[in-house]
């Protein structure tokens, strides 16, 4: 900020505050770290820094048949989720913001509220229902319960692209005589891309890692990676779980990253420039 | 769980002007009302079972009973519930100190390359899942983990020091499970300040620990707010974290759930403790709600 206020003290501070902050960021890092290490220590046994180092783990992490069998129920239960919640969620946000429905405030909320349920209470909850009605072998049970886990994340993404949305675009569309379906497919949607695109990014990232819910309501043949990883770290203390977990923090980081590109993820979380004092 | 509460922070976006767009029958509602009245069933379930009698060996009920609920403060479990407040309060306050300073250098710096860095740094543990990164703090604070080999190799210790399977070590993945969130929900509060506040303060003549004591601390205060509440509901119903570095040693409210439905198949007992989980977040969030609507009108122009 102000040159004019110069001096050692205030090089000092800003130091310091420097360094608390670089010390801060390297504490949220450094587990991570460790993990990649480990991955490729040789030995079942942990030593840091490993004596020798191989890729076994990785072999043993991809060769390992519960996870194999974790690995299909997770990519099922990710693209069943997906596939029902991003249209629900774009009915939903078009319903709240356009239609002549009152109380939309107390919907919204309705909507929104499986984020505040703890995880054990919506595990809890939907066991004893899926018991009642039959369905703890299924995995649209997970499915299910997955939906409902990220809908609210889906409906807050889509929600910012449809208030930035043009209505003159879409009126536009409909007085050179295209009807509803047609504009809402070929002018409505299309400006929608980058709130689809968020809500696809969480519903993917949030329904790959579910853990507390997907631990209440899932089997030995249903349960998905990350309760079958929850079951290996309790039985064993080998290095099979750093090497499938530095697999998933490579995917995470990458898919974190490209969305940083592809999406300005400042304005989603509403931090830095375009902040909301800019704009009033 | 996880991962949810940024979200919690602000509310939704407010709707444009009116009639903006082509109307939208309310029918479009009906799809996700019906997935909600699904869940909102389950709930009721639980609610239903924690007022059931436990009938031991068998998932069946019996009749009505208050017994689940005088069973919560049995000696056993009060421990339970002790350490979850304690562990709560512990976590909130840590990393609202341990987020402040990253929190305001993503809000305020200049750079855009050192804000993206930031921000993946930031968001990355964010989404790798509970099991990954907790998994992780096993390997760094386990006896033969990192931190204990490092020490041990250096001479600084004759024998490995306990941190895996006590309050502390879980106290540690606590913290660093709740930074991402806490560090989101002050960033944005931070940035919705006014930088010429800070500017006009420093240009009267106060020093920057005064100007942050006086002008932003105060007025970022509704983040502060909302992030410790987030936080400590959070690791209120916290499960994971404890299950893994308590290692069975150290149990919060969410672990005596676990237990009790998926070990001991007592569903109506877990499902009072569930709802005492429950109730204890519903008044929390409500608190949220409350005490930054009357921290706003102070704070903001």
């Amino acid at each position: 900020m102000s040159a004019t206020r110069g001096g050692v003290a205030w090089a000092l501070g800003r130091w310091t505050a420097r360094l608390a902050v670089g010390a801060l960021v390297a504490f949220m890092t450094f587990p991570t770290v460790v993990v990649i290490v480990a991955s490729f220590n040789d030995t079942a046994i942990l030593s840091f820094p490993p004596q020798a180092y191989s890729l076994r783990w990785y072999a043993n992490a991809l060769t390992y048949p519960q996870f194999q069998r974790a690995a299909v129920n997770s990519l099922f239960v990710t693209v069943a989720t997906m596939v029902l919640a991003l249209p629900l969620g774009v009915a939903s946000v078009l319903a709240l913001e356009r239609s002549r429905l009152r109380g939309r405030a107390l919907w919204a909320a309705l909507l929104l509220s499986p984020l505040i349920i703890p995880g054990v209470v919506s595990g809890l909850g939907l066991l004893i229902l899926g018991a009642a009605l039959g369905l703890l072998r299924s995995r649209w049970l997970l499915v299910f319960a997955h939906m409902v886990i990220v809908l609210p994340f889906v409906i807050r993404s889509l929600w910012v692209s449809v208030t930035n949305l043009d209505p003159n675009l879409e009126r536009a569309a409909a007085s050179l005589g295209a009807g509803p379906w047609r504009v809402f497919w070929w002018v409505t949607l299309p400006l929608l891309r980058p709130g689809l695109f968020a809500a696809l990014l969480f519903a993917v990232i949030i329904s790959l890692n579910e853990f507390v819910v997907s631990l209440f309501i899932s089997t030995r043949v249903t349960e998905i990676l990350p309760v079958a990883m929850f079951t290996y770290v309790v039985n064993y203390t080998d290095p099979t779980i750093a090497a499938l977990s530095t697999l998933f923090i490579l995917g995470t980081f990458l898919s974190v990253f490209l969305a940083d590109r592809l999406l300005d993820m400042s304005s989603i979380f509403q931090i830095g420039r375009g902040g909301r004092w800019e704009r009033v | 769980m996880a991962r949810d509460a940024a979200e919690l922070s602000s509310p939704p976006p407010a709707r444009l002007t009116e009639g903006g767009g082509a109307p939208v029958p309310a029918l479009c509602l009906a799809p996700a009302l019906v997935v909600m009245a699904a869940f909102a069933l389950g709930l009721a379930a639980l609610l239903q079972y924690s007022l059931l009698e436990f009938i031991p060996g068998s998932l069946r009920t019996g009749g009505l009973t208050s017994r689940n609920f005088q069973q919560v403060v049995a000696p056993q479990y009060l421990r339970a519930i002790w350490e979850t407040i304690l562990l709560s309060v512990a976590t909130t306050l840590l990393t609202l100190v341990a987020s402040y300073p990253v929190a305001y250098a993503l809000a305020r710096t200049r750079s855009t390359a050192l804000r993206s860095c930031l921000l993946i740094l930031t968001l990355a543990p964010f989404f790798t899942g509970a099991i990954v990164r907790t998994y992780a703090w096993i390997l760094v604070l386990g006896n033969s983990g990192f931190i204990n080999s490092f020490l041990l190799r250096a001479g600084l210790l004759e024998n490995p020091y306990q941190m895996l399977f006590t309050s502390k070590g879980v106290l540690v993945g606590l913290v660093h499970f709740s930074m991402p969130v806490m560090i989101l929900i002050l960033a944005a509060g931070i940035s919705h300040i006014d930088p010429t506040y800070e500017r006009a303060a420093a240009s009267l003549g106060a020093n920057p620990v005064l100007t942050f004591l006086r002008v932003t601390l105060p007025l970022s205060l509704p983040g502060v707010v909302s992030g410790s509440l987030v936080v400590f509901a959070w690791t209120f119903s916290a499960f994971p974290t404890p299950e893994l570095l308590g290692g069975g040693r150290v149990k919060m409210i969410a672990n005596v759930v676990k237990d009790l439905a998926l070990d001991s198949f007592n569903w109506p007992g877990s499902a009072a403790f569930a709802v005492v989980a429950l109730g204890v977040t519903f008044v929390l969030v409500a608190a949220v709600a409350r005490s930054v609507e009357r921290l706003r009108p102070g704070g903001h122009p």
